[in-house]
């Protein structure tokens, strides 16, 4: 897929709670076909430390008006200066990177979220339900102020929630919720990304009961689009960036 | 050109421009054998800079020969490989594959990295190991020789004379400064490595202190690199006595920053009635 460097406009600066906003987007002209699972690098301007682009998923795409949703998760001088951006303000994007989650060949289908990693989920979830497939959520926080942007999630399929102090839904880990649970899941596919202990459970309850599994890691990078080799993760066939090789990996293929 | 290990082997940026507007790239680390590198996480951003511990990933000099540069030879522009090894016979070795490339015009000696536990950086910190693989590269290496080289030491300059005595065509530098960062919250390293090398703005200062201090010792051309970000920086090293530029970690910010890089200077040259680029080598006024 052909990447792109743009200048795109704010039009939207949503703050959903303490550490989160969404940002809508605007492409200056025609925004290019881009998949659930990549990823931007966002150029963070004027701040006295910072230097690298910030990576971070596509939460959402509305092709017909040209624009783009980020989630930010605030937990840094760069995205401190996304989340201050106002309306109207330039945002310049490296885009679209990376690789993107497969189509199910199964319908039932549960995509797990935990923290700033529901992130591309809702993409993802709105790409199934356009193919014809129901999505059902998992969304992990810990606690109810951490459950973000549940109401978009409703409007695509069935939302289960977790949260550790048990503020909302139900109490513990994603691992924890009746879903997870049951010996004879009705799952055949599983779409994860969070913490990366998070994701590791989920895989490891993927491979015991023989599902499917793809997870979207997070980790850290400078370019996002190969030439720094500085992002890899582990996998049977050695270091592979998560940049170019992923974000999106089968859960089996990593080492985990 | 493009520094090395930022700039893939050129195709990863073949999308966003023409990359044969450039004087050249200089592919990622090569050396004799597969290499899978450190383990992640091998990156961290410092104020104005990134710290990176990569160790040379790469699949061999023979991977390259088959599978790379039948995909890079025909690229209108110098591709020169950077050839990195543990041993004197590992440099060699590689150097000899890379000469029976007939579109590679040149390679860039890697005897500057500080981010693997043998060879690297250690033969780039005392003149006699410099001299023992330039001396040996030369032998069965007959087109350009760029010897990169190493901030970590005392005297720069005395190595690079004692590269130019011993065959080097050209010298480049600086390769990154041996730094290190700690968090203080997990009180953990931010690198599997605990030390990697520094690059970005934040070494900008000590890269052109380092390039006029070796123009005054060689004759042989100096390509300047350390922190350019903008033509501006690019111009300071060439007024500090470098012949070219490379361009490193600003790739990654700006993907598209060495062309406007080439842009600027022209740019600069118009406005400040310099008929060519090579004027500019070591004009600074004192």
């Amino acid at each position: 897929m052909k990447k792109y460097v743009d200048d795109f406009t704010v039009i939207e600066n949503q703050r959903l709670n303490h550490e989160y906003v969404v940002l809508t987007l605007k492409h200056p002209d025609r925004l290019p076909h881009m998949m659930p699972g990549q990823f931007v690098e966002v150029k963070v301007e004027n701040g006295p430390d910072t230097f690298l682009r910030r990576p971070i998923s596509i939460h959402d795409i509305d092709a017909e008006n040209n624009t783009m949703k980020l989630l930010v998760q605030e937990i840094g001088e760069g995205t401190r200066l996304m989340g201050a951006l106002n309306e109207g303000d330039k945002c310049n994007l490296v885009y679209p990177l990376g690789n993107w989650f497969s189509l199910p060949d199964k319908k039932d289908v549960l995509l797990v979220g935990g923290g700033c990693g529901i992130a591309p989920l809702l993409f993802m979830g709105r790409h199934l339900k356009a193919n014809g497939i129901k999505p059902r959520f998992l969304l992990g926080a810990r606690s109810a102020d951490g459950l973000i942007a549940i109401d978009e999630f409703k409007k695509l399929g069935e939302v289960y929630t977790t949260t550790e102090d048990g503020s909302e839904g139900v109490k513990g880990f994603v691992i924890h919720h009746p879903v997870m649970r049951t010996q004879q899941p009705d799952i055949d596919w599983i779409y994860t990304c969070g913490p990366e202990a998070m994701m590791k459970v989920v895989a490891k309850y993927a491979r015991n009961h023989e599902i499917k599994c793809q997870v979207s890691l997070e980790n850290s990078m400078a370019c996002g689009f190969g030439a720094c080799l500085c992002c890899v993760a582990e996998t049977l066939d050695g270091n592979k960036c998560t940049c170019t090789d992923g974000p999106v990996f089968d859960s089996t293929y990593l080492k985990w | 050109m493009t520094a090395s290990g930022t700039f893939g082997y050129g195709e990863e940026f073949m999308d966003f421009f023409d990359i044969a507007r450039l004087g050249g790239v200089l592919v990622k680390g090569t050396t004799l054998n597969h290499r899978e590198g450190n383990p992640y996480p091998r990156m961290a951003e410092t104020p104005k800079g990134m710290l990176n511990a990569v160790g040379l990933q790469n699949k061999g000099v023979q991977y390259f020969a088959d599978t790379i540069y039948p995909r890079i030879k025909d690229i209108k522009t110098n591709m020169l490989v950077n050839v990195s090894g543990s041993t004197v016979d590992e440099y060699v070795e590689t150097a000899k594959v890379v000469n029976s490339l007939e579109n590679i015009p040149g390679i860039e000696l890697n005897i500057s990295c500080p981010n693997v536990k043998e060879g690297g950086m250690a033969f780039g910190t005392s003149c006699p190991s410099a001299v023992a693989v330039v001396t040996a590269v030369r032998k069965v290496y007959d087109k350009h020789l760029m010897v990169k080289l190493s901030p970590n030491v005392t005297d720069i300059a005395e190595i690079a004379k004692a590269v130019e005595d011993n065959g080097a065509d050209s010298v480049s530098l600086i390769n990154t400064l041996l730094g290190m960062a700690i968090n203080a919250k997990t009180r953990r390293p931010l690198l599997s490595t605990i030390t990697g090398g520094l690059s970005g703005p934040a070494v900008k200062p000590i890269a052109l202190r380092m390039v006029w201090q070796v123009a005054q010792a060689v004759k042989i051309p100096i390509v300047g690199m350390g922190g350019i970000m903008n033509a501006t920086d690019a111009i300071e090293f060439m007024l500090a006595g470098a012949s070219a530029i490379q361009v490193g970690t600003a790739n990654f910010v700006d993907p598209m920053v060495t062309v406007k890089i080439v842009e600027g200077i022209e740019k600069y040259c118009e406005e400040n009635g310099f008929e060519s680029a090579s004027e500019l080598i070591g004009a600074m006024e004192v």
